[in-house]
């Protein structure tokens, strides 16, 4: 019963209400869990009141809601067909937004739409993974692990990366830069590429060094030792350090958190607010939030191992990956074991566009797993 | 070139699958044990930081002793002080708030650049003092206001007042906002308007004043603004000390002293209570609590009459012929005069080249001893002080209380000068003349005194047996003052009772006040008077016989006058220095004597008894009880 609910059967061509008895409900639940849990955090930072985030988010999280489920009902086909244009369309928005966009958070990272304000880097997070499991997905078994099939995959990343780092977005650069490697080490490239590549790194790490900002090596200098400038940059791991420490076993209790409520943390509502969650429910709330995370990305993992398309199990698993390092990063981020780099918590961090990518992610996973059967073309459209 | 089939893909994909999802598991693990180290195992040391950083522990500032007299009149007291505040960021439009308050007190352009310089120095919640001291009719005012003038509030804090103003400044002295060293010594100094002795009392006993502040431990943001009280200690408030001065006492000596420049000591000659202490011309110490404006500091400092100075401590006159009294003991003691041996005076002594000058003209021709104080002879002590040796002098000299400090609570007193042949040599280099010991036996030369100093020889002498030690703290708190337990004179009964005698016929016919008697039933008084040069007097100005008023004021002699009443059972000593008041007799002569009334009238022995003895209740008659 329980597993019939959690994995649905086998099938090929369904029809709309056979495809939502298809939708993994629990996974749904789980989600709006996890925004919940946002939603109260949020609730908390204001002092107590739904104004003026907590209800902005929620308003917002209905919509994306809709959205994924939209989504994920959507035929595969469709979202193979469209793989491509959308990575063209993200591609353009951000050379836009290199020349008109406006500055926020000290990088160039919003386009004003006139009716929205978007981020193109968030849109080619999910529009990267799409690109390449539709490449990958057109190579036939005999050539899929020649090397020259990698040219194309690596610009496909570079093009974008280079376009996000000069924003300048670290966060978002590594985000989609280990997005598109995770997919084409699944892919099956050929594993000493990827050895070679962490060689290669490892050498190149100087001269990464020298071409980084002043504020991107401030944050990287403070996360190896953020006692140095308690003032100044480090005032933010170091706040939060105490935030997490301080909430111990089971916490402060809901808005009892004396770290966020009196204002010493920084960013609570954006990048910290994993410490807001630590500091009023402490370890057991940070370790039930961290385990929700896990069944997501375990679902994730899932409907990728049993797709039958290679499209389908690389787009899936490529997002799952783009979803856990989100995660991953920010905790990490917050906890100080690893540099401060502007990357929200999924759904539960505030604002739209972050949130509107993970669920359009978790929207085109969910398309994978009722679609698993779905046998798809390998039409070589590329070039 | 290797061959993969379909199948080979599918599981090359699921094996590398698998190997991500168990690096992710490893990464997901280490995020736990991350968190886990942080609010488990180091939990106390971020719950501390955490507390560190929220809570903030506030000074409360004590309030300030009082200073009493002796009867319990307020010298110094702690008075509400009504004070406008103005938080910046409550206020929408500071400029304007400003132009409206104006409009209620008095804000000048100065007043408000200034105002407005510190809000654009301090975080925006700290509130700005906009005005201080105002009246109750402007306050209201405000407080009516306040509902229009959002970020206005007003305060009432404690402020330091003297309620005597002049009257006992230089005693009690005032106190004024720390400056920064002090600042640093004491944090509860960091205080806003908190205020410390600078002189007097309010100086030499601010720890015991001062108090122990109290503490309030608040919960801050990370702005600093504080969100509520956690905790509270409410602090010690000072000490009231309680001063020897008799304030109706210390009021009439200073009306009485008046305009001149001018200082009186009035002391008990068993306690060393000092009743009075004036120094004349004063000023308003109220004026230093607050920040004195610096033309009016200006005026205070060029006044030639010096009304910061505090005379009758710090002030060092040659005592004239008041010290002829110790010179008059010390040649009593090395026998080298006794009370029958007359001297002859024809008006002036040679020696070597120099000649010495009595005061009268034709001289006084014999005087004996006794007659010689009454008179004021000078020539009879050029002669006996040339008898006894300036070191004799000095030992007398000291043991009477001159050239030494008494370690008065707020120090800086004056030393005085008792010279020596050794002070000489050491000081000047030079070898002690005889004509020096001779203008000594006058009180002349090098010899200096402040008035306390004499009135504590003039105490001593009337005494007759102990150091009288002069003492101004009554008690502190509820611990009195050190128990009157002097060392002893060691002075020969008779050779004092032979110099009182001088004293006493100093205000008899012949004496040189005796117009400046004291009449009436129970008044009587002994005493000295005293002239003491300010200039040399030329050989010129001798023979011209220019008279004392005719010079002008800074050049005249200083009056002095030293006295202990009444004559029998003596109580109490004064003395009194007019600076360029001329003689002795005819200016300080007069005031000792007012002085002096006025002593004995308000001692309470001289007062009627009336004790007001509680009514006996009427006994309840029997039977009545409870029954009723």
């Amino acid at each position: 019963m329980a597993r019939s609910l959690l994995f649905a059967p086998r099938g090929s061509e369904f029809s709309l209400s056979q495809k939502f008895q298809k939708l993994n409900i629990l996974i749904v639940f789980f989600i709006m869990v996890i925004a919940c849990i946002g939603f109260s955090m949020l609730y908390s930072v204001a002092g107590g009141s739904w104004d003026p985030w907590a209800k902005n988010q929620a308003i917002r999280f209905s919509f994306a809601l809709l959205l994924m489920i939209g989504i994920g009902l959507t035929n595969i086909k469709i979202w193979m067909s469209l793989a491509y244009p959308t990575y063209i369309g993200a591609l353009v928005l951000l050379v836009l937004v290199e020349f008109l966009g406006s500055s926020g958070m000290g990088g160039q990272r919003w386009l004003d739409l006139v009716f929205i304000r978007i981020q193109p880097s968030e849109i080619m997070k999910v529009a990267l993974i799409m690109a390449l499991a539709r490449y990958f997905h057109s190579l036939t078994p005999e050539n899929y692990r020649k090397l020259y099939h990698l040219i194309i995959p690596v610009l496909m990343i570079a093009i974008p990366a280079f376009l996000v780092i000069r924003q300048p977005d670290l966060g978002t650069t590594a985000l989609m830069a280990a997005g598109g490697i995770t997919v084409i080490f699944l892919a099956g490239a050929r594993a000493w590429l990827f050895w070679s590549g962490f060689g290669a790194m490892l050498v190149g790490l100087p001269f990464l060094w020298g071409r980084l900002l002043d504020y991107q090596k401030d944050r990287i200098l403070t996360f190896i030792n953020p006692e140095s400038d308690p003032l100044g940059a480090g005032y933010q791991i170091i706040q939060s350090k105490i935030a997490l420490g301080s909430g111990g076993l089971t916490g402060k209790g809901f808005l009892a958190g004396t770290q966020s409520h009196l204002n010493f943390l920084p960013e609570m509502k954006t990048d910290f607010i994993f410490t807001v969650l630590a500091e009023e429910f402490g370890l057991v709330g940070g370790l039930f939030l961290l385990g929700l995370y896990s069944i997501l990305i375990l679902y994730g993992l899932y409907a990728s191992v049993v797709c039958r398309s290679h499209f389908g199990r690389l787009l899936a698993s490529g997002l799952t990956v783009t979803i856990f390092l989100y995660v991953f990063i920010n905790v990490g981020m917050v906890m100080g074991i690893l540099p401060v780099v502007g990357v929200p918590l999924p759904l539960v961090s505030y604002g739209g566009s972050a949130m509107l990518t993970v669920m359009i992610a978790y929207g085109l996973i969910f398309s994978v797993a009722i679609h698993r059967g779905v046998s798809l073309p390998r039409t070589d459209s590329f070039g | 070139m290797t061959f993969d089939s379909e199948n080979d893909r599918y599981q090359r994909f699921s094996r590398r699958t698998l190997m991500l999802g168990g690096f992710q598991a490893f990464l997901m693990t280490g995020l736990l044990g991350r968190l886990y180290y942080l609010g488990v195992v180091q939990a106390d040391q971020y719950k501390t930081l955490s507390d560190n950083n929220r809570l903030s522990l506030r000074l409360i500032p004590p309030v300030r002793g009082k200073i009493f007299d002796r009867h319990g009149n307020e010298l110094a007291i702690n008075r509400k002080d009504f004070r406008v505040h103005l938080v910046p960021e409550m206020a929408e439009d500071v400029n304007e708030t400003l132009a409206s308050l104006s409009r209620i007190i008095d804000l000048d352009v100065e007043d408000i650049e200034r105002i407005l310089k510190k809000i654009s120095r301090q975080p925006k919640f700290v509130p700005v003092t906009v005005a201080e001291n105002l009246d109750w009719k402007k306050f209201s005012k405000v407080n009516v206001a306040t509902t229009t003038l959002p970020g206005v509030r007003p305060v009432e804090a404690e402020a330091r007042f003297y309620p005597e103003a002049e009257l006992v400044s230089h005693l009690v002295g005032y106190v004024a906002s720390p400056n920064e060293e002090e600042v640093r010594a004491d944090p509860v100094l960091q205080l806003p308007g908190f205020k410390i002795g600078k002189q007097g009392f309010e100086r030499g006993l601010e720890e015991d004043l001062r108090g122990r502040a109290g503490t309030s431990n608040v919960e801050v943001n990370a702005f600093g603004r504080v969100v509520r009280e956690v905790g509270r200690n409410e602090g010690q408030e000072g000490t009231p000390v309680t001063l020897t001065i008799d304030l109706e006492l210390q009021r009439f000596a200073a009306q009485r002293l008046g305009d001149e420049s001018a200082a009186a000591v009035i002391m008990d000659i068993y306690t060393g209570d000092v009743l009075a202490a004036v120094s004349t011309p004063s000023f308003n110490p109220n004026d230093f609590t607050t920040g004195i404006s610096q033309s009016k500091f200006d005026g205070l400092q060029k006044n030639i009459k010096k009304p910061l100075f505090n005379k009758f401590l710090q002030g060092q006159y040659p005592p004239g012929s008041t010290f002829k009294m110790i010179v008059a003991i010390a040649a009593l003691e090395e026998g080298l005069i006794d009370d029958s041996e007359r001297i002859h005076c024809t008006g002036k002594v040679e020696l070597g080249s120099s000649t010495f000058h009595c005061w009268k003209k034709g001289g006084h021709g014999g005087l004996n001893l006794v007659n010689s104080i009454a008179q004021s002879c000078d020539v009879f002590f050029y002669e006996i002080a040339g008898r006894v040796g300036i070191d004799k002098i000095a030992e007398v000299a000291r043991r009477f209380g001159l050239g030494q400090e008494y370690g008065i609570a707020f120090g800086n007193e004056a030393r005085g000068l008792v010279p020596t042949r050794d002070w000489k040599f050491a000081y000047t280099g030079n070898r002690w003349q005889k004509g020096e010991t001779l203008i000594t036996g006058i009180g002349q030369g090098f010899m200096l005194a402040t008035p306390l100093q004499l009135a504590v020889m003039t105490a001593r002498i009337a005494n007759g047996k102990q150091k009288v030690v002069p003492r101004f703290v009554y008690s502190i708190g509820n611990r009195e003052g050190r128990a009157p337990d002097f060392e002893p004179l060691s002075v020969n009964p008779r050779h004092l009772s032979l110099v009182q005698e001088g004293m006493r016929k100093v205000h008899e016919p012949g004496g040189t006040a005796y117009l400046n008697r004291l009449t009436g039933e129970g008044m009587s008084m002994a005493g000295k008077t005293g002239t003491s040069q300010v200039r040399r007097i030329t050989l010129a100005e001798r023979e011209a016989g220019l008279d004392e008023i005719e010079r002008t004021w800074a050049e005249r002699d200083h009056a002095l006058f030293v006295s202990y009443g009444p004559v029998e059972n003596p109580r109490y000593a004064l003395s009194i220095i007019v600076e360029h008041g001329g003689g002795g007799s005819r200016t300080a002569a007069p005031i000792a004597k007012d002085l002096m009334r006025k002593t004995l009238e308000l001692d309470p022995m001289s007062r009627p008894v009336s004790i007001e003895l509680p009514e006996v209740e009427a006994t309840t008659e029997p039977g009545e009880g409870e029954n009723g």
